[in-house]
């Protein structure tokens, strides 16, 4: 079980922003939402660690460390 | 400035008005603006004489470039004029960032101590031209001739350029070994050639403004994604000399430039983002179009398209003047090296080798810029708006959001000049790469080590004790050619060695007793050794200076 890595990590972070607008040209707002829920679950899969992805739904959720109380 | 206020040069009559016979000179600089200026004054220092022809008789109008980054006041300091800029101009290092209405993060430029210049001076563009002009006449060697517009240009059989050039009281022509068209964005001499000028045209428009006000905002960089003041959109404020402060909104991609210009609509925008109290006063403003063009190729013959002429880029990146100041600072000594018949004609196209990578560098991060600031479709919008709100929070996120990749000097990494390295590096200047500062001490007291390099070839050869290596002696050889800088640990400076009194220099450029840097005369490095012999270092010399070398040997450079 490791922590979600909030540090910089991406070697290129301006090419990996290049590349991920790039990836939705195209596409209308319906296509553009599948293609991020098809890229969270790879990305997801990938990660496989349940405590990383813990910490990444609670900080996408809302603020580090409040997403327990949040949950309605 | 205002328009009034802007100084007027003299106008002279040509004295090759009305002459039969064509004058010839070696070089001839179309376009005295900072990066054509530039290049007289590194001709001058270089000891070369050159014509320089402006179509106008003044400074720029308006601010323009601004921001002058580390780099090119290095190169300012080669030409002597750095001191005087940087002495009028604003000193930043920190950048800030505001979203909405809130504060995501600030950044730092140049975090370490112990650099002669600091990250960027902002200095409106018209007094840096106004001071290259006092420079250029104090060096003496440039005959700069105003009012004279160049028509038409045209290339001999000798492989000589011919240009038409047009004054109040005629026209002349005047023939030239090379040409530098610094003649701007809209350059007469490559319209003249009939060249190609390629690339992306954004629909997005900013508004800039140059107004002059006493306000609280700090010697920093301030961007706005969206902000209360200017919904939807992004501002940049920078501070500049003479309580002058330049700030670009941007405009929707519909906005009328024409329109937008007017007093009438600038005022109330200005007025909303400053607030009621702040009394202010607008000095000039102007509409432009995000544009990344360049030329395919800078060399045509004789005729070297340098800065703007060969590449645009949109701004935020400081990359428009910086990119031409380091152009002609890569071509000045090869064209004198060529002209006094020290280097083949070869060595010139190395200036494509290297700049057109240059200008791509600065598009690209210049178009990746625009591309964040002005998201065209509503999922660039969401991921924009999802960086800046985790920026505010998390430190990769800060890596993501994009106000303007600031420049740095280009690294020549793919150039025929370079020697490539023999041995197993851990930092340290490349092959390719700028020099790196560091304070050392002289015979005369404190002083830094650029200081000691640049104009013509130099090898820095770092000692721990002052008395010369033994293979030191043998390089007397290379003297008329190359100057010896000698970095020691420990000693008494003298003339030809400076102390480094902490370390400083031994950690930047990597260096252990023996290591010995090729720096080409723009200040970029040819070639490094842990030890080299005295064949290292003339094969390395002669590459650097455009010779085919013999090759041989584990030790020579492949491709």
């Amino acid at each position: 079980m490791a922590d979600l890595i909030t540090e910089p990590n991406l070697p290129d972070p301006d090419g990996f922003y290049d590349r991920l607008i790039r990836a939705h040209h195209g596409l209308d707002d319906a296509a553009s939402r599948r293609m991020n829920a098809r890229l969270v679950l790879l990305l997801a899969n990938h990660i496989g660690d349940p405590e990383a992805i813990g910490q990444a739904l609670a900080i996408a959720r809302g603020e580090p460390g409040e997403a327990s109380t949040r949950t309605p | 400035m205002s328009a009034a206020a802007r100084p007027r040069f003299a106008y002279v009559p040509p004295p090759e008005l009305g002459d039969a016979a064509i004058r010839r000179v070696p070089v001839a600089i179309v376009g005295a603006g900072p990066v054509g200026l530039t290049a007289a004054a590194e001709f001058a220092s270089l000891g070369r004489e050159t014509v320089l022809l402006d179509e106008d008789d003044t400074v720029s109008v308006g601010s323009r470039a601004i921001c002058w980054s580390k780099r090119t006041l290095e190169v300012f300091d080669r030409i002597g004029v750095a001191d005087r800029i940087a002495g009028k101009g604003v000193v930043w290092n920190r950048g800030r960032l505001f979203h909405g209405d809130r504060e995501v993060y600030a950044f730092d430029l140049l975090p370490e101590p112990g650099h002669r210049r600091p990250a960027f001076v902002n200095l409106q563009q018209y007094h840096v031209e106004d001071f290259l002009i006092d420079r250029v006449a104090e060096l003496g060697r440039t005959d700069i001739r105003w009012r004279s517009r160049v028509t038409a240009v045209e290339q001999l059989a000798d492989g000589a350029a011919r240009l038409t050039v047009e004054t109040p009281d005629g026209v002349y022509r005047l023939d030239a070994d090379c040409v530098l068209a610094a003649d701007g964005v809209r350059s007469a001499v490559r319209r003249a050639m009939q060249l190609d000028f390629k690339g992306r045209v954004f629909e997005d428009r900013f508004l800039i403004a140059d107004v002059t006000m006493k306000a609280g905002f700090p010697s920093e960089r301030w961007f706005w994604f969206d902000p209360p003041f200017h919904s939807g959109r992004s501002v940049l404020l920078h501070r500049q000399a003479d309580d002058v402060f330049r700030i670009d909104f941007q405009l929707p991609a519909a906005a009328d430039p024409d329109e937008e210009r007017k007093p009438e609509n600038v005022l109330p925008r200005l007025r909303q983002m400053l607030g009621p109290e702040v009394d202010f006063a607008l000095e000039w403003v102007s509409v432009y179009s995000f544009t990344c063009r360049r030329m395919k190729k800078f060399r045509h013959g004789p005729v070297f398209f340098v800065g703007d002429s060969a590449h645009v880029v949109s701004p935020f990146g400081a990359r428009g003047g910086n990119g031409g100041i380091q152009d002609v600072d890569n071509l000045c000594w090869k064209l004198d090296l060529v002209l006094s018949g020290a280097a083949p004609d070869g060595l010139l196209d190395s200036y494509d080798d290297e700049r057109i990578p240059a200008a791509d560098e600065n598009i690209l991060n210049s178009t990746r810029s625009t591309d964040f600031m002005t998201p065209k479709s509503a999922v660039s919008e969401d991921f924009r708006a999802a960086a800046l709100e985790l920026a505010a929070r998390l430190p990769f996120a800060r890596q993501l959001v994009n106000s303007g990749r600031l420049s740095l000097p280009h690294v020549y990494r793919a150039t025929p000049l370079s020697t490539r390295d023999a041995e197993a590096w851990d930092g340290g200047p490349e092959p390719g790469a700028a020099a790196i500062d560091a304070p050392v001490r002289d015979n005369a007291g404190l002083a830094w080590l650029l200081e000691r390099t640049g104009g013509r070839f130099t090898l820095l050869w770092f000692a721990d004790e002052a008395p010369a290596v033994p293979t030191f002696a043998n390089l007397e050889a290379l003297r008329p050619r190359v100057d010896l800088v000698t970095v020691v640990r420990r000693g008494a400076p003298d003339a030809a060695a400076v102390v480094d009194p902490d370390g400083t220099a031994f950690r930047r450029w990597s260096a252990v007793d023996g290591t010995a840097y090729l720096l080409r005369p723009d200040q970029h490095v040819a070639a490094r050794w842990r030890w080299p012999s005295i064949d290292d270092v003339t094969k390395a010399l002669q590459r650097a200076s455009g010779s085919a070398v013999a090759e041989g040997g584990l030790r020579s450079a492949g491709g």
